[in-house]
């Protein structure tokens, strides 16, 4: 297969896969709580703590292995929901065109049109109290704070997709008429097949290329919401709101380096890997490259 | 002739989102003048929610909307009380505009090249030398870069002046930091359908016809490479001229971002409608722009 050819594709998805193990078996490891305060205030990195320590004196280390668990969920589901939805949208929309494609295109307006920070705040205050109460009864501990993550995914979900739809949507009108396009068609394959095994092999690269951009962009969307305090709420933490943390820290007097330093390197390194994934397989789906 | 039937379509679309943010402000909790924002008294309450029509059903509050939008009037803001929509619209839009518009020039100008210098490199040291920086580019949120920024050029070096929004060096960093994200985005787009374009028959074609390597990259490949990034350009401009919470913060920067925001935690609902209903038509119009240029850029695309 020409993916495990791809020497940067299998170290970095290597190591994602070691960085998600390890994000799991953290609590297990680490000597720190993530929400336990110190005296210990702003220590810089050292041999008991790797990372260094925040204004409350907590093991940044743990901070960052605890905030990788929203972060990375954010990207997964932001990028699945415009996988699926964004996709299939866009296919079905280019592919068939005339008023369906009209209609279809102007319904991704419109959601498009209303500025997602009133749709996720709208989301996130109208259905809070129903979503807690439903995730209480079902977790059996009161869960304010996992409804809020559940709803940040909702609304981050619902606002990925629509730019992917609409990029799928271009590539597709341009491949439609395309002669090999025409060709199986006369040849009597039907719509489905088309789209299928035709139309969306050629389509996949730059899927892949915008989703691996999709990912960076929701999580920094998140840390946004965070900022503003509509996304993850404190002690709890994600690599946008640590490094949100970092960032509002950096003054001319003294500078916290640390702050901002790891918990951007592990977003960026994260990235990086995912990026190096995303191009091997892009060259493994492409139907026009060489085998 | 399909573009003029698109361009009246707006209007109706544009009565479709202004009522679905009109519920969906309704829908969310809370009002203008409740809690912390409360005014000093139930009769002054009662007065200021029949100044505004709050006491009257939506459905009615709704008209009442129309009829002054009909003549221009956004009406007047419920948190900053002596202002009206369009002034505030009027003084921070020209603002967000300038930045926004450097900021996207910057990142076309900037992107565009970048990603077809990798394209090119595809495989090589260079490709992925230049690909860690434009994705460095992507990653790294303005809520860091801004503050680095102003550091260490401004604070230390003394080149920049560090906040507002005065003379042309004023204009420098909050491009820069705006418009860094949206090169490194741009940059990825362009390095991918470039690589696609330069695999395609038309452009073995050319190779066979003997034009050199730089006359099929800017004549022929970048014509087709740039449509993807058109499509996504389009959503981007129209974020940008609208304005950014964050950077405008960073900066203290008097434009519309701030107001987005606000508008929406405070429940100012006529400020919230009049912002509404400015970006959509601002991005309705930038999409059928984009897919009017991709039509004339692609002859392979037709709407029908």
């Amino acid at each position: 297969m020409r993916f495990r050819r791809n020497k940067p594709a299998v170290i970095s998805l290597a190591l994602l896969a070691s960085l998600v193990l390890l994000v799991i078996v953290w609590p297990w490891m680490a000597s720190y709580s993530w929400e336990t305060t110190s005296d210990a205030q702003f220590d810089p990195p050292s041999a008991r703590h790797w990372f260094g320590t925040d204004v409350h004196g907590r093991d940044l280390l743990t901070r960052v292995m605890y905030g990788a668990r929203v972060s990375l969920l954010v990207g997964v589901v932001g990028a699945g929901v415009a996988f699926v939805i964004g996709v299939a949208w866009g296919a079905v929309s280019g592919y068939v065109g005339g008023r369906l494609d009209g209609a279809m295109m102007r319904f991704v307006d419109i959601l498009y049109s209303l500025p997602s920070i009133i749709f996720v705040i709208v989301l996130l205050t109208t259905l809070k109290e129903t979503t807690t109460q439903w995730l209480t009864s079902l977790l059996g501990s009161k869960a304010t704070s996992q409804a809020s993550v559940l709803l940040l995914f909702a609304g981050l979900g619902a606002v990925s997709w629509l730019t992917m739809a609409r990029i799928v949507r271009g590539q597709v009108l341009t491949l439609r008429h395309r002669a090999f396009v025409d060709a199986s068609r006369s040849l009597g394959a039907g719509h489905a097949r088309i789209i299928w095994r035709h139309i969306l092999p050629n389509v996949w690269g730059i899927v892949i290329v915008y989703l691996t951009l999709t990912v960076p962009s929701v999580i920094l969307y998140e840390s946004f919401l965070s900022y503003l305090g509509l996304g993850i709420e404190p002690p709890m933490a994600s690599w946008g709101s640590l490094v949100a943390e970092g960032a509002g820290q950096l003054n001319s007097v003294r500078i916290y380096w640390w702050l901002v330093v790891f918990p951007s390197a592990m977003l960026v390194s994260t990235l990086l890997a995912l990026n190096f994934l995303g191009d091997g397989l892009r060259d493994a789906f492409d139907p026009k490259g060489q085998v | 002739m399909f573009f003029l039937k698109r361009l009246l379509f707006l209007i109706p679309l544009l009565l479709v989102i202004s009522f679905l943010a009109f519920i969906l402000m309704r829908l969310a909790p809370g009002g203008p003048f409740d809690s912390d924002r409360a005014p000093a008294s139930p009769e002054i309450e009662r007065a200021l929610r029949a100044k505004y029509h709050l006491d009257q059903p939506w459905l009615v509050q709704y008209g009442h909307f129309l009829g002054s939008l009909a003549k221009g009037d956004l009406g007047l803001s419920t948190k900053y009380r002596n202002h009206t929509v369009n002034d505030i619209i009027a003084s921070a839009l020209p603002v967000s505009m300038t930045l926004g518009g450097l900021a996207f020039f910057f990142a076309l100008v900037v992107g565009i090249p970048w990603g077809v210098l990798m394209a090119i490199q595809r495989g090589q040291w260079g490709d992925y030398l230049w690909g860690l920086l434009s994705l460095l580019a992507a990653c790294i949120p303005a809520l860091v870069i801004g503050p680095i920024l102003v550091l260490s050029l401004a604070v230390k070096a003394g080149w920049f002046p560090v906040a507002l929004w005065e003379s042309p060096l004023h204009v420098v960093l909050p491009t820069f930091t705006l418009g860094l994200l949206f090169a490194g985005k741009v940059a990825r787009l362009v390095r991918e359908s470039m690589t696609t374009t330069l695999q395609s028959e038309f452009i073995t074609a050319a190779r066979a016809k003997g034009l050199s390597e730089s006359e099929i990259l800017v004549k022929h490949a970048l014509r087709i490479a740039l449509l993807p990034v058109v499509s996504f350009a389009a959503p981007m401009l129209a974020d940008l001229l609208t304005g950014s919470f964050v950077v405008e913060t960073i900066f203290q920067i008097p434009g519309l971002g701030a107001f987005f925001v606000n508008s929406s935690l405070n429940r100012d609902y006529p400020l919230l409608m009049g912002l509404v209903l400015l970006y959509a038509a601002l991005l309705l119009l930038l999409n059928l722009l984009a897919d009017f240029l991709i039509a004339k850029l692609d002859p392979r695309v037709r709407y029908e």
